[in-house]
C-alpha cells in the first residue's frame, strides 16, 4: 500500500512538475505510436477492405495467417526488425537501428496484421449490406474499397484505437530495435521496464499511470471527434 | 449519405494531426553523435548521466548509450551495431579483440562486485572474507541463489568464482540455484522477493531502490575485483562504424578529464567506480 500511495503521489509531482524528461518521453511515445498507427493504417486498411470485397484461391489461408499474426509476439517482431536493420543485415546501409524510425517499423510491423484482420471483418459485414447497391452503380469491388473504407469509418476507428493501444503498450520489441537511449529512444514503455530494473517501483509504477492517462486521454480525443463527425455527418 | 467537401475537410483534418507525428522523425539523425554499447551497470547506476554531458560539452558529440549485459553489448560490437563497447569481462573482451571485432583495449576504471543476501543469513557467510567460501557455504545450506544467467559480465565473474568455489552450481538449477537471464536490477528485485543471495556489482547496488531485506554480506576479498574496458569497434570490419569521433570518446574518458568525472561521480557520498586508465594490469 506504501508502494501504491508512493506511486500516486510521484505520478502527481511528474504531471504536476511537467518534468522535461518525461514530457520528451511521453513526445516521443506519441510520436513513435502515432507514426506506427499511420503507416499500418496506410496499408492493413485497405488490405482488409480488399480481402472483405475479393474473393480469390488463397484468401482463407491468408485471412488464417493475419489473424495469427494478431498474435505476433513483440520480441520475435523485434529481433526479426533487428536482424534486419543491423549494419550487419540486408537493410544495414540506412542506418536506421536504434533510433526512432526503427521503433516505428516494429510496431507498424505488429500492428499492421491487427488493423487488417479487424478491418477485414468490419468491412465484410458492410461489403455483404452493399453489394448488390454498389454492384447496381456499375462497380466492382476495387472500385468498392475506398466507399467501403468510408462508410466503415466509425468502426474502423476502433480498430485503429486497439492498434494504437497494442503499440503504445508494446515493450518487446521497440527496446531491441530501439535501444532504450535516453534522449533519443527511450519511450514510456521503456522507461517502465528500466525503472523497474532499478527497482523505483514507485517510479514505474508511476510512469505507468502516465502513460495509462495519455492513452485514455487519446481514446476519448478520438471518441469525441467520431462524435462530432457523426452528428455532422449526420 | 454525405458531403465531398465534409469528406475533404475531414481528410485534410486526420492528415494535419498525423504529419507531425512524421516529421520530427527524421530531423533528429542531423546531430553528430556516437553509439556505444555498454552494460547496465555503467547505466542504471546512473555514470553515464553524471559523465556524458561533459563529454558533450567539451566536444559537441552526443553519446547514445544501448545498455546491455557485457555478453550481448559485445555481439552489438560484432556486428558493427555501435561505434564503441564499454564493458567488464576482461576474458570475453580480450576474445572480441583477438577475433578483430576490435580494439585495442583499455583498462578505464573498476569497482567491485559484492555478495548480497537476506539479513537473516541462512548460509551464515556474513562478514566472511574469502567469497569462494561463502559460495561453499550457500550450496551446503541449500540456500536459494540467484544467478543473472544472462553472459552478463557480473554472470561471467559469479561462474569464475563458483569454479574457484570447486562448485557446479547447475546441479542445483530449479532448486536453489535460480538463473534468471536478467539483467541486475531485475536479478536483485528477484532476489528481493526470494531472500536469495546474489552477486551483485557495486554501483547497481548503490543506486537500487527495491532492497527490502537485503545487504551486502561479503566484500573486499581481491576475486570480487570489477575491472572495466573499453574499446572502437573495427571500422575495417564495419565501414560505417565513426571512428574518428568513437576513438574521441575512448581518448577524452582516459585522458585525466574523463577519468576526473568518473571519480567524481558518487551517490550518497560513497564513490562508484574508481578511475585506473593509467594502470596497465591492476588487481590480476
Amino acid at each position: 500500500m506504501h508502494d501504491l500511495s508512493d506511486a500516486v503521489s510521484t505520478a502527481l509531482r511528474l504531471v504536476a512538475s511537467a518534468d522535461p524528461a518525461v514530457v520528451q518521453v511521453v513526445l516521443l511515445s506519441l510520436r513513435v505510436s502515432l507514426t506506427a498507427v499511420a503507416v499500418a493504417a496506410l496499408i492493413g486498411l485497405p488490405l482488409g477492405a480488399l480481402l472483405a470485397v475479393s474473393r480469390f484461391p488463397g484468401r482463407r489461408p491468408i485471412i488464417v495467417v493475419l489473424n495469427a499474426l494478431m498474435g505476433l509476439p513483440p520480441v520475435v517482431a523485434g529481433l526479426l526488425i533487428y536482424l534486419l536493420l543491423s549494419r550487419s543485415g540486408p537493410l544495414g546501409s540506412l542506418g536506421l537501428l536504434f533510433t526512432p524510425a526503427a521503433m516505428v517499423i516494429a510496431q507498424a510491423t505488429l500492428i499492421t496484421p491487427i488493423l487488417a484482420a479487424l478491418a477485414r471483418q468490419v468491412l465484410e459485414g458492410l461489403w455483404e449490406e452493399y453489394a448488390e447497391q454498389l454492384r447496381s452503380f456499375g462497380a466492382g469491388p476495387w472500385r468498392a474499397v475506398p466507399t467501403l473504407l468510408w462508410d466503415g469509418r466509425f468502426a474502423l476507428l476502433t480498430v485503429l484505437l486497439a492498434g494504437f493501444g497494442r503499440a503504445s503498450a508494446e515493450v518487446g520489441a521497440v527496446i531491441i530495435v530501439g535501444g532504450n537511449i535516453e534522449g533519443f529512444t527511450r519511450v514510456m514503455t521503456t522507461a517502465i521496464a528500466l525503472e523497474t530494473s532499478k527497482g523505483d517501483l514507485p517510479l514505474a509504477l508511476a510512469l505507468g499511470m502516465v502513460l495509462m492517462t495519455i492513452v485514455l486521454a487519446v481514446n476519448a480525443l478520438a471518441q469525441g471527434l467520431r462524435d462530432v463527425s457523426a452528428r455532422w455527418a449526420g | 449519405m454525405f458531403g465531398t467537401l465534409r469528406r475533404t475537410i475531414l481528410t485534410a483534418a486526420v492528415a494535419a494531426l498525423a504529419l507531425p507525428a512524421l516529421l520530427p522523425l527524421g530531423a533528429v539523425a542531423q546531430e553528430r553523435s556516437i553509439t556505444v554499447a555498454s552494460t547496465t551497470s555503467t547505466e542504471q547506476s546512473g555514470l553515464f548521466g553524471h559523465i556524458l554531458p561533459i563529454f558533450t560539452r567539451e566536444t559537441g558529440i552526443t553519446v547514445r548509450v544501448v545498455a546491455l549485459g557485457t555478453g550481448q553489448a559485445l555481439d552489438v560490437g560484432r556486428r558493427g551495431d555501435a561505434d564503441v563497447v564499454f564493458v567488464h569481462d576482461r576474458a570475453a573482451e580480450q576474445k572480441f579483440v583477438a577475433e578483430g571485432h576490435g580494439g585495442p583495449r583499455h583498462h578505464v576504471m573498476y569497482n567491485d562486485f559484492i555478495l548480497v543476501g537476506p539479513a537473516s543469513d541462512p548460509a551464515k557467510v556474513a562478514g566472511l572474507r574469502d567469497s569462494t567460501e561463502a559460495l561453499r557455504r550457500i550450496a551446503a545450506a541449500r540456500a536459494p541463489f540467484v544467478s543473472r544467467g544472462d553472459r552478463s559480465g557480473t554472470h561471467a565473474a559469479e561462474l569464475r568464482l563458483w569454479k574457484l568455489a570447486g562448485i557446479d552450481p547447475v546441479e542445483g538449477r530449479g532448486q536453489w540455484y535460480r538463473e534468471v537471464g536478467q539483467g541486475m536490477g531485475p536479478a536483485l528485485n528477484t532476489a528481493a522477493a526470494q531472500n536469495a543471495y546474489i552477486l551483485a556489482d557495486r554501483g547497481t547496488w548503490l543506486s537500487f531502490r527495491n532492497r527490502q531485506d537485503l545487504k551486502i554480506l561479503v566484500e573486499g576479498d581481491t576475486r570480487l575485483f570489477n575491472q572495466y574496458g573499453v574499446m572502437l569497434v573495427n571500422p575495417q570490419r564495419h565501414p560505417q562504424v565513426k571512428a574518428a569521433d568513437g576513438q574521441r570518446f575512448i581518448d577524452w574518458i582516459l585522458s585525466p578529464a574523463g577519468q576526473q568525472a568518473i571519480a567524481a561521480y558518487k551517490i550518497n557520498g560513497e564513490q562508484l567506480f574508481f578511475p585506473n586508465a593509467a594502470q596497465p594490469e591492476p588487481g590480476a
